[in-house]
């Protein structure tokens, strides 16, 4: 869901550079030491590293809200949510400060709430401490002794569906000497969500106990809802920058395989701790637990971050980017440098060979052309685009019910003859993804693209062998279509 | 969010009052109160096992949650429990807080829909003016434990779950009338899905009279160990009314949050004019 506007200005929301250094707290041990509101940010954003050498007096107010937000699009939940968010704000404090926690329980919150801060050490990790009732504010302090990067949740009973319905985020206790300078660092935030809807039914979706108890999600998210890192949303960085990422996983129930697409992580601090691993590929981020990776771009392109157990990242929604701009730098990383035809010994040339011309009287009807068309969909065109043409939002365009592939029919098969990249729009969302191109005969071709007419509620019609040669010959610029031209 | 007490024009104030008053003796003479109806005899099973379950002996109990209309007879009678005079000692900043004064209901509390925002006091002290009393927790969940059909909806997972969706919600969505929601086997209306309801021992699931008191006794219900030792770990519905209760203190009001009165049964156990729609 991320961010959600909402209308209380409240005084104790903390600005980013908030500071109010000028104050003194005398602590139980009669310690005078200076008083700061903590900068809370909402992800993918973090706090700005800590500077001070010694440790202060830290408030921290946090505000527990139920409100309906969006989990995907045109899907809606009743999430219940600390600061509005979900994930929550980052926390981000220093070994030995003496922090001060105010829970706010919203007064039209239906139910009491509480924190349990993993940094706590302490009964509940302040859980019996921060019970409140809606309309009422608990207080209570801590001192964070151990430094890492730690989950907080809401520990109210029934706590599954607390969490499940969206009460985490991250605190980090930065070390006494602080964690070595980069260019980046963000807040991504993996959970699951439980909805009684199958994924992407539309409308507002409410929370499946049997699911959760089975813990079969629908949703598998980074930052709270489908998308949240995808598109415009999301990360940034350019060649030669360090990135950090502090990663968490929110559950309720399911352990995270985290791997970002196209990069090595030089550092992962396991498990949020202090022991650093070099070189990994993908790191075991466990339910209410946490990692932070760091690592350089290289390369320019679109780095994709996924939970790596994979149909949560194909089908649920796990997937993220970040994107790297910069020159190329081929010696790490060359782009394609030529596409030529393979032929093992013995093999004549499957696709290169013009297609036969359909016999005299073999023409094939509608029927056969979608059955064929069916089969090649399934084997080439699903992974993307989904088995029911759905696609995945914000990342791979839909085929059913489209306006961009009804429009013009010639223009998909250009696409899947030539491939595709760049912006483009279906049914008003913007897509920005590559399409490569297909190794299939003009004849599947025809057949796909007459399959994909007739299905989906889809405009109907038929695409002929002959009319995909004649585009095959008309070259990509025709169409705009093709990869790595422009 | 206190909101400063409107002071409504005098004039205004004194119709009101007037009118009340009218009413009042109308109630009076005609003998009309809540609705109650008669609930039989059950067996009430505590969130926890170390807890004995507890036999319930057959009561009567209102039709529906007390109205803000109904509240307002009542501090329009006993002025000192108006929200500009009651006692800090016995309500938080809250009480009465979505009225538009202390003998005004205003737009954000319709004269049908459930009073919210009262503490466990005010409303006790309006059961006893009523010759009433708050029922007891396991008089309330054994009532509340009843569907349209039956008395009992123990393992009825449909009926979990139309809870469960309710608890859900947000409550800045507002109060709806009262009998809006659905009617149940023994006749009282809107015993979930509508609004919180206090009762008398609220925090007895606890043990000790003071809930917000003894952690030790309180940490079962966090976490995972909030599961240890319940009767029924499925019962999502049953822990948010745990935890909801617990989370009160005796002043506490919030905006889910009402109640109804129940009485004991006649001892003659004639339920003939009470009993609506019981089997």
């Amino acid at each position: 869901m991320n961010v959600l506007k909402s209308k209380s200005s409240r005084a104790w929301r903390a600005f980013p550079g908030l500071f109010v250094a000028a104050l003194l707290a005398t602590t139980a041990t009669g310690a005078t030491l200076p008083v700061e509101e903590a900068v809370l940010t909402h992800a993918p954003n973090v706090p700005p590293p800590i500077t001070r050498r010694s440790p202060a007096k830290v408030v921290v107010n946090l505000e527990v809200r139920e409100l309906v937000g969006k989990l995907a699009d045109g899907v809606e939940y009743t999430f219940w949510t600390f600061g509005s968010s979900v994930p929550g704000p980052f926390i981000r404090v220093r070994e030995g400060d003496h922090v001060e926690f105010h829970l706010h329980n919203f007064p039209d919150n239906k139910l009491p709430h509480n924190i349990d801060l993993h940094a706590v050490t302490g009964p509940g990790g302040g859980a019996a401490a921060s019970f409140t009732a809606p309309g009422h504010t608990s207080t209570f302090n801590f001192k964070p002794i151990n430094p890492g990067l730690y989950v907080y949740h809401c520990a109210t009973a029934p706590v599954g569906m607390h969490v499940a319905n969206g009460m985490y985020g991250l605190i980090l206790v930065e070390p006494e000497h602080g964690y070595p300078p980069v260019d980046r660092e963000y807040y991504v935030m993996q959970s699951e969500f439980y909805t009684e809807g199958a994924y992407g039914e539309p409308g507002l979706q409410t929370f499946s106990m049997n699911k959760a108890l089975d813990e079969t999600p629908d949703y598998v998210v980074f930052n709270g809802a489908v998308g949240a890192l995808a598109g415009d949303n999301a990360i940034h960085a350019k060649t030669g920058e360090t990135v950090r990422l502090f990663v968490g996983n929110g559950g309720p129930n399911l352990v995270s395989s985290f791997h970002v697409i196209g990069e090595i992580f030089d550092k992962v601090y396991i498990e949020g701790g202090d022991r650093v691993n070099a070189n990994i590929q993908t790191t075991l981020i466990p339910a209410g637990g946490s990692a932070i990776v760091e690592f350089k771009c290289e390369a320019p392109g679109t780095l994709v971050l996924v939970d790596h157990s994979i149909f949560r990242a194909f089908n649920k929604g796990a997937l993220g980017m970040l994107k790297v701009e910069g020159d190329p730098n081929i010696e790490i990383f060359s782009g394609k440098t030529m596409d030529s035809v393979y032929q093992p010994e013995g093999r004549s040339i499957p696709h290169d060979a013009p297609t036969p011309a359909p016999e005299e009287g073999k023409a094939k009807t509608l029927a056969q052309q979608k059955a064929n068309g069916e089969a090649v969909y399934k084997q080439t065109c699903f992974a993307c685009h989904q088995a029911t043409g759905q696609g995945i939002p914000s990342v791979f365009p839909p085929l059913a019910k489209a306006d961009y592939f009804n429009e013009n029919p010639d223009r998909a098969a250009a696409y899947v003859i030539f491939g595709r990249e760049g912006p483009l729009t279906v049914n008003g969302v913007q897509y920005n993804q590559v399409m490569t191109p297909q190794n299939l005969t003009d004849e599947q071709i025809a057949d796909v693209i007459t399959y994909v007419l007739n299905t989906w509620g889809n405009k109907g019609g038929r695409m002929t062998t002959e009319r995909v040669r004649e585009i095959r010959d008309g070259g990509a610029a025709a169409f705009g279509a093709g990869i790595g031209a422009h | 969010m206190a909101v400063p007490p409107h002071s409504a024009p005098e004039s205004a104030r004194i119709e009101v009052k007037k009118a009340a008053i009218t009413l009042m003796m109308l109630l009076a003479c005609t003998g009309v109160r809540a609705e109650q109806v008669r609930v039989g005899e059950g067996v009430y099973r505590p969130l926890y096992r170390n807890e004995p379950d507890q036999p319930v002996a057959a009561f009567l109990i209102d039709e529906t949650p007390v109205t803000n209309e109904e509240f307002l007879q009542f501090v329009t009678a006993v002025p000192r429990w108006q929200r500009s005079k009651a006692s800090k000692l016995f309500v938080d900043d809250h009480y009465l807080a979505h009225w538009a004064g202390d003998l005004e209901l205003g737009a954000g509390a319709r004269p049908d829909h459930p009073v919210t925002q009262v503490s466990w006091f005010a409303a006790r002290a309006y059961a006893k003016w009523k010759g009433a009393r708050l029922p007891t927790l396991a008089e309330w969940e054994w009532a509340a434990s009843a569907s349209e059909t039956n008395a009992d909806t123990r393992g009825d997972t449909n009926f979990l779950r139309r809870i469960l969706n309710w608890y859900s919600k947000p409550a800045s969505s507002g109060t709806q009338p009262v009998r809006s929601v659905y009617k149940n086997m023994w006749g009282a209306w809107d015993m979930h899905g509508s609004v919180w309801e206090w009762v008398e021992d609220f925090n007895s699931s606890l043990v000790t009279g003071e809930s917000r008191a003894d952690s030790s006794l309180e940490r079962p219900m966090f976490c995972g160990s909030g599961a240890a030792g319940a009767a029924d770990v499925e019962d999502y519905a049953a822990f948010m009314r745990y935890a909801l209760r617990s989370s009160l203190n005796a002043r506490s009001a919030t905006s889910s949050l009402g109640f109804r009165c129940a009485h004991d049964a006649p001892a003659d156990a004639q339920p003939a004019t009470t009993q609506k729609g019981s089997p």
